[in-house]
């Protein structure tokens, strides 16, 4: 007797490529939001699952706050390179200087939030009508109750006590003119899942989530980067560490871990012994006890 | 932790949802959970232990682990399905917290719409109340094939084994008209830990399993249908370069039954017959696919197939028609007119309804036909008979639980409306 019976992984992708064809669909600029992190790339790698043998029918944006890992940027090159993917780029540094918004000051200045803004004005931009992230439930409680076809209102908005109910997989992505929608094809995937499907599929990913040695200085307990965008305090001192990195973000706010780790799995042994969260390394989150709230209202990612 | 690590590739994928009334304690039941299977993260713990400070809150409240949203937060409750996810070695799980709040039943609809299994929680002091009932029918309309009663708090009524029995029976009596095989009892306190994960010291005249090993060793393999084969047609894939110049491929989940290349096939709405050529998940070719993969395949026929059709098995139909009769879940402030249009999704299918009849709206609390005034408010559930369109291919949902639902549609507001259960 054959037992027809899918491991966690595989139902997750099932799932997965399901809603990413459904976006296709059912939209008629869907566009994948592409950072060069883990979660954007395992997005990309199921696009091309769901397509295959036809080329992935998204155009690829990243929202570039000019605070970047150069890792991950000569990442994201090579892989549109590659896939022959079209890249459109939304840059907050454009924002600053058009007077969009207003850079932030002070040892803690981010532009984490700024890229709130230049996300809407790219999608009304490239008249995007679909904008497909990599966000998962498991990451914040506020994303925990996100759909997996989430609605934007005309400003961008996000009304969570509004949501429209999603039932079994059928997704309802009709709107009104000048409003959008988001799409989050692994909303069910924990960062554990994701780690063990890059290994499984054997997906390149950035180097700088591997141990590597690098210059950093502590703040609040948390290991930084040490770069060019960032306001150092008197009293912090940087120095060469072995690190790697659990998220890529904006290199303001993303913490290093402490980690030998230089293979994926030792990557995996390491997320599953670890006891603080994925976000836990990222100071956007540590605001306010809603901070992913407010700006998931606002319009971000 | 290292059988995390090397034992993925065995592990499967449970879904559960939780209901209760108010105050039941589900979220502290989830919050223990995540606690005692250690997936509970340093951070998360110290921001709960803030925040229940600052509320004045004299235990660590483990509720606050899942009540996300600021509103919840400040009200105590929870308000819209919150997703959770833990894993122990054996089993993934995905958890569908769902707020026992009347006037949000919709969201436990749509949390139990995924669900393998239900937790349904029953305060030990209260017994059955019809919210019990209501979340019970919901499971059994919802078509889910597991239900878990957790008699809870029973470290209220001093672990006495006569109050559970009483409410067991209850229970027990009140089960026998709903559609569930497989309903499961257990007496625990989801805030002292018994029988959650840890067996309890002081209930010892119960013999039975933890909720976790429950949880861990249920047999799900089953639940999909692997019998009647259908593949609602989702995209059609056309690559048009040198290489690939002539694949035709249809995109799609299998809703349904095992396909093998070289299966005859039968096509809907065209009637046309053509043999699967080759079936590819990815860069991969495949012998067969089953529920619930995505695949795509080819067929060895040019037939006309778009999106919203359905490949099905030649032997064994599903039903076509245009007048569809459902059990139907109502969502809206805004209740269901008669004679009303709206639009209408049936997998990957659009087309638009008239509500011909409103047969009888259901009372929840008797599991009868209600008197009177048949018209559906918001989370009221009835049977009405729709007219589509266009013809729609389905089974009935308790055999099938992908062909066989539904959703409605407001065309002015573009709202999710109601869900429909064909019966």
């Amino acid at each position: 007797m054959h037992s027809y019976r899918l491991t966690h992984l595989k139902e997750l992708e099932s799932e997965s490529m399901h809603i990413l064809r459904e976006v296709a669909a059912q939209f008629d600029n869907p566009t994948l939001l592409f950072s060069g992190g883990k979660d954007s790339i395992v997005c990309f790698h199921l696009a091309r699952k769901a397509f295959h043998p036809a080329k992935v029918p998204f155009n690829l944006l990243h929202v570039d706050t000019g605070h970047n890992f150069e890792e991950a940027i000569t990442f994201r090159d090579m892989l549109v390179k590659e896939y022959g993917a079209n890249l459109l780029v939304g840059s907050v540094q454009e924002s600053i200087d058009t007077g969009r918004v207003q850079e932030e000051t002070g040892f803690y200045a981010s532009r984490n939030k700024l890229q709130t803004v230049t996300l809407l004005d790219s999608l009304e931009k490239f008249k995007v009508d679909c904008a497909i992230g990599g966000g998962r439930r498991d990451e914040e409680k506020a994303r925990a109750k996100e759909r997996v076809f989430s609605h934007r209102d005309e400003f961008g908005q996000w009304d969570p006590k509004n949501q429209r109910p999603e039932l079994w997989n059928i997704y309802n992505g009709r709107k009104r003119p000048g409003e959008h929608f988001r799409a989050f094809p692994i909303s069910n995937w924990t960062e554990m899942d994701v780690w063990q499907y890059i290994l499984l599929e054997n997906i390149p990913i950035p180097n700088i989530y591997f141990s590597h040695e690098r210059e950093v200085f502590e703040r609040d307990g948390v290991l930084y980067a040490n770069s060019s965008f960032m306001r150092l305090k008197p009293e912090e001192k940087p120095f060469m560490k072995r690190v790697r990195f659990r998220t890529i973000g904006d290199m303001s706010c993303t913490g290093a871990v402490d980690s030998p780790a230089s293979t994926l799995e030792e990557i995996i042994e390491e997320v599953a012994s670890t006891r603080t969260t994925e976000r836990g390394t990222r100071m956007d989150d540590k605001r306010s006890e809603a901070a992913m709230e407010d700006r998931k209202k606002e319009g971000y990612f | 932790m290292k059988e995390e690590t090397s034992g993925y590739l065995d592990m499967d994928l449970l879904r559960f949802t939780t209901a209760g009334s108010v105050d039941d304690g589900k979220s502290t039941l989830i919050g223990r959970l995540l606690y005692d299977t250690k997936q509970i993260f340093e951070d998360q713990m110290e921001a709960v232990q803030q925040a229940s400070a600052k509320r004045g809150n004299g235990e660590v409240d483990l509720s606050l682990l899942t009540d996300g949203l600021r509103a919840e937060r400040e009200q105590g409750i929870t308000i819209d399905v919150a997703y959770r996810y833990f894993a122990t070695p054996r089993r993934k799980f995905i958890i569908a917290d769902t707020p026992g709040h009347i006037q949000y039943t919709r969201n436990m609809v749509t949390g139990a719409s995924t669900a393998n299994l239900a937790i349904i929680l029953v305060d030990a002091r209260r017994g059955i109340l019809e919210q019990t009932r209501r979340h019970s029918f919901i499971a059994s309309l919802l078509g889910i094939p597991h239900v878990v009663f957790c008699i809870n708090k029973m470290d209220l009524v001093d672990y006495d084994q006569a109050t559970f029995e009483r409410i067991k029976r209850e229970l027990d009596d009140f089960s026998s008209r709903l559609e569930v095989h497989d309903i499961r009892f257990i007496p625990i306190s989801a805030l002292k830990g018994d029988n959650v994960v840890t067996r309890s010291k002081v209930m010892d005249w119960y013999q039975g399993p933890t909720l976790m090993y429950l949880l861990e060793s249920i047999h799900i393999a089953g639940d999909h249908n692997h019998v009647d084969r259908r593949f609602p047609v989702q995209q059609v894939i056309r690559p048009m370069t040198t290489e690939y110049h002539d694949y035709r491929g249809f995109a799609g989940r299998v809703a349904g039954g095992v396909f093998r290349v070289g299966d005859k096939v039968h096509v809907l709405p065209s009637g046309f017959e053509s043999t699967i050529k080759s079936i590819n998940i990815g860069e991969h070719d495949v012998e067969e696919c089953f529920a619930p993969q995505s695949a795509s395949m080819t067929l060895t026929d040019e037939i006309d197939i778009s999106r919203g059709d359905m490949i099905v098995g030649t032997n064994n139909l599903p039903e076509t028609s245009q007048d569809v009769e459902v059990m139907l879940c109502w969502f809206n402030e805004r209740p269901l007119q008669a004679g009303g249009k709206y639009a209408i999704k049936h997998n990957t299918r659009d087309a638009r309804c008239m509500v011909k009849e409103v047969m009888y709206r259901m009372d929840i609390s008797t599991l009868r036909k209600a008197d009177g005034d048949p018209t559906l408010k918001m989370n009221d559930i009835g049977r009405v008979m729709l007219r589509t369109t266009v013809p729609l291919h389905f089974d009935k949902y308790q055999r099938n639980r992908y062909t066989g639902s539904l959703i409605l549609i407001d065309e002015a507001t573009n709202e999710t409306v109601a869900a429909g259960m064909i019966v």
